[in-house]
């Protein structure tokens, strides 16, 4: 015991004293957690609360143009700028590129005329199939020009496509008015009534948002709930970095050498290893937790909302760790050099944390990925994380993302020993 | 009482990637409290041989026992025997001298009051007590050669494995690491000693092996080996008989 505690005792005088070491450990995960839930939160307020600036050139002199500008100002998540009519698609292409707006919207000429007609055809042939007019005032469908739809290369598909979504509802409610509008007038040789008018294109139905959790709540997950335990499981695996070129510089360093000749297993210092890491990595997981919770609100950005279970996080922190740690020590003990430990170490993070969902949505992910997203230990993490912090469940809930992290834990920690034993290291 | 601290017999080497042994057919016996010095030229096997006898090379052939325990299969027995100064710095260049002395002193077995008591006598004789909680990385090679050898004698051990204790020192540092092994000789630990200097040698042994291309050509008492081949000194000895070609090409 006393040989175990001197070695922790050293792994831990090594470690405060690695100033680099001890910034990838903690400093580098938080900044990464800041800014990735400081983009992403921005990016769901920019698409939700903030508007998006919005250049708008409408070619067309007509009532129709006008209700779609109007349906356009009426979305509520633009910031319009009309532009003169005879503005070229050119100059505002440059406007763009000026950065000026990041979108741009044409109406062409002739716009309010066609979707008359195209009402008009619609309307007749309505009521042709209802019986009440003859088939002497059929008209066809013309083709109307499309609205033109500018924006800046750095616009990504997901925001352009809910922009263009938006974009097809106003102009679908201009030409259901138009369409309704001129059945009534036919019907009626009248006006459609505006409350009437109001009553049938207003919709009076709202969408009720309810995040599905275990345990009953309806909280509402942010972009911290999501990005705090992803970017803390990162950081505990990237511990590979310190502990892993620790463990190849022994092994290369004279103080190997002594340690094999010493009445002691190097078992002794391996475990004693694994207790100081993973008090590390649960150091790691409480500050990040910490800042979530007091620094991100005090920063604009959302505050991290624990589990009400605190004993399932402890449980689940740990073995994440754990399995961080046994990760780490294989690639410290199969590496010759801390080049190689440091490169390997740090790719595989990355490509671990790329198919376990942490930096794409597992359910994003191609089918043939789902299924090799199993083998990293990140996803695994992930899951029973997500468990507690956005279901709100408890241990019992999350027990079959825990057990194949365990089993993976076991693995790790079997490969370490045939290493071990393979290079006469015990 | 056994009297003879490490005994040898028929022991062969090979490393595992390579086909001709690098240690074949040594007989060696040094005894109890002797000062045995291990020469040879650069590649002849004398590390090697060392590390065999260490327990840090598995030998294929042979037998090694140090005061009668075989290396091969006790070695957590023998390794309570003997302390070990390599040519590499053994020891953590974040720790302070008092720090490393501590942990090794721990991992040796040795309780918390024979570790202060040893690291106050170490600290002293060493010439460490102006930088004892300073870290080793910023100490002199010859400061660090120091603590080497004290970390090696911290447990006191019955032998003393040296492989080349000496090398790159001043000469203040070489003559307080010489001087420290005579008096650890004469409380009784056996010193099994490898060098390239060899004045310093002819001080120290008692007695000499000289190892060739993995092979024992020599092994007597320094002025015994003198006469026969009628050399003055110890160099002159090493070049009759290894030669004056480059021995490690």
């Amino acid at each position: 015991m006393y040989k175990l505690r001197a070695t922790i005792l050293k792994d831990l005088q090594i470690l405060t004293r690695d100033r680099v070491g001890m910034i990838v450990m903690f400093v580098m995960p938080i900044i990464l957690a800041i800014v990735i839930t400081a983009t992403q939160n921005s990016t769901f307020e920019l698409v939700n609360k903030n508007k998006v600036p919005l250049l708008l050139c409408n070619k067309d002199t007509g009532n129709a143009s006008l209700q779609l500008v109007n349906s356009i100002e009426k979305l509520g998540m633009f910031q319009i700028q009309k532009i003169v009519s005879n503005e070229t698609e050119e100059k505002l292409a440059k406007r763009i590129h000026e950065k000026e707006a990041l979108i741009a919207v044409i109406i062409p000429p002739d716009f309010s005329n066609k979707v008359e007609l195209n009402a008009n055809a619609t309307a007749i042939k309505a009521l042709n199939n209802l019986g009440f007019q003859n088939d002497t005032l059929k008209m066809n469908q013309v083709t109307i020009q499309p609205i033109s739809f500018l924006y800046h290369p750095i616009l990504q598909v997901s925001f352009r496509q809910s922009v263009q979504s938006a974009l097809f509802s106003a102009i679908q409610i201009v030409q259901s008015k138009k369409v309704l509008n001129k059945i009534y007038f036919l019907l009626n040789e009248t006006s459609l009534p505006e409350t009437l008018e109001s009553n049938i294109s207003n919709t009076n139905i709202a969408i009720n948002e309810i995040a599905v959790s275990i345990d009953g709540t309806k909280t509402i997950p942010n972009a911290t709930q999501h990005n705090i335990p992803a970017w803390t499981i990162f950081a505990m695996f990237f511990i590979v970095i310190s502990l892993g070129s620790n463990i190849v510089r022994e092994k290369l360093s004279g103080s190997f050498i002594r340690l094999k000749t010493l009445p002691s297993s190097y078992l002794i210092t391996l475990f004693s290893k694994q207790i100081t890491y993973l008090f590390v990595t649960l150091l790691q997981a409480s500050v990040i937790f910490a800042i979530g919770i007091w620094l991100f609100p005090l920063m604009g950005l959302p505050k991290l909302n624990l589990p009400l279970d605190l004993m399932s996080l402890f449980v689940v922190t740990f073995i994440c760790g754990w399995c961080a740690i046994s990760f780490a020590m294989c690639v410290g003990v199969y590496s010759e050099t801390q080049e190689q430990a440091n490169g390997i170490g740090a790719v595989s993070v990355v490509l671990m944390a790329a198919i376990g969902g942490l930096l794409v949505p597992s359910f994003a992910m191609p089918e043939s990925f789902q299924q090799i997203m199993k083998l990293s230990p990140l996803h695994w993490c992930l899951e029973a994380f997500y468990g507690l912090f956005l279901e709100r469940g408890k241990l019992s809930d999350i027990l079959l993302s825990i057990i194949p992290l365990l089993a993976i834990t076991i693995l790790f920690q079997l490969i370490v020993f045939i290493g071990l034993k393979k290079k006469n290291l015990i | 009482m056994i009297n003879i601290a490490v005994s040898i017999q028929n022991l062969e080497f090979i490393y595992p990637d390579q086909t001709d042994a690098c240690l074949h057919g040594i007989y060696l016996e040094v005894c109890t409290g002797q000062r045995f010095g291990l020469f040879g030229p650069n590649g002849a096997g004398k590390t090697t041989l060392i590390n065999c006898m260490t327990g840090l090379l598995n030998y294929q052939r042979g037998s090694i026992k140090l005061f009668g325990n075989e290396v091969k299969n006790n070695r957590n027995e023998v390794n309570k025997l003997f302390g070990f100064v390599p040519q590499e710095f053994s020891f953590y260049q974040e720790l302070s001298p008092i720090e490393n002395l501590a942990f090794f002193g721990a991992l040796y077995g040795m309780n918390k009051a024979a570790i202060r008591a040893k690291t106050e006598e170490l600290i002293d004789v060493f010439g460490f007590s102006d930088v004892s909680n300073k870290p080793v990385h910023k100490f002199s090679g010859g400061m660090k050669r120091r603590l080497n050898l004290a970390i090696g004698v911290l447990n006191t051990p019955q032998i003393l494995f040296l492989d080349e204790p000496t090398v790159g020192v001043d000469i203040h540092s070489r003559q307080a690491i010489i001087s420290y092994l005579k008096q650890l000789n004469q409380k009784g630990t056996t010193l099994i000693y490898t060098s390239h200097q060899l004045n310093e040698a002819e001080d120290l042994c008692d007695k000499i092996a000289l190892i060739v291309d993995g092979k024992i050509l020599v092994n007597d008492s320094l002025p015994n080996l003198l006469g026969i081949y009628n050399e003055k000194g110890l160099e002159g000895l090493f070049i009759k008989l290894t030669g004056k070609m480059y021995r490690d090409i």
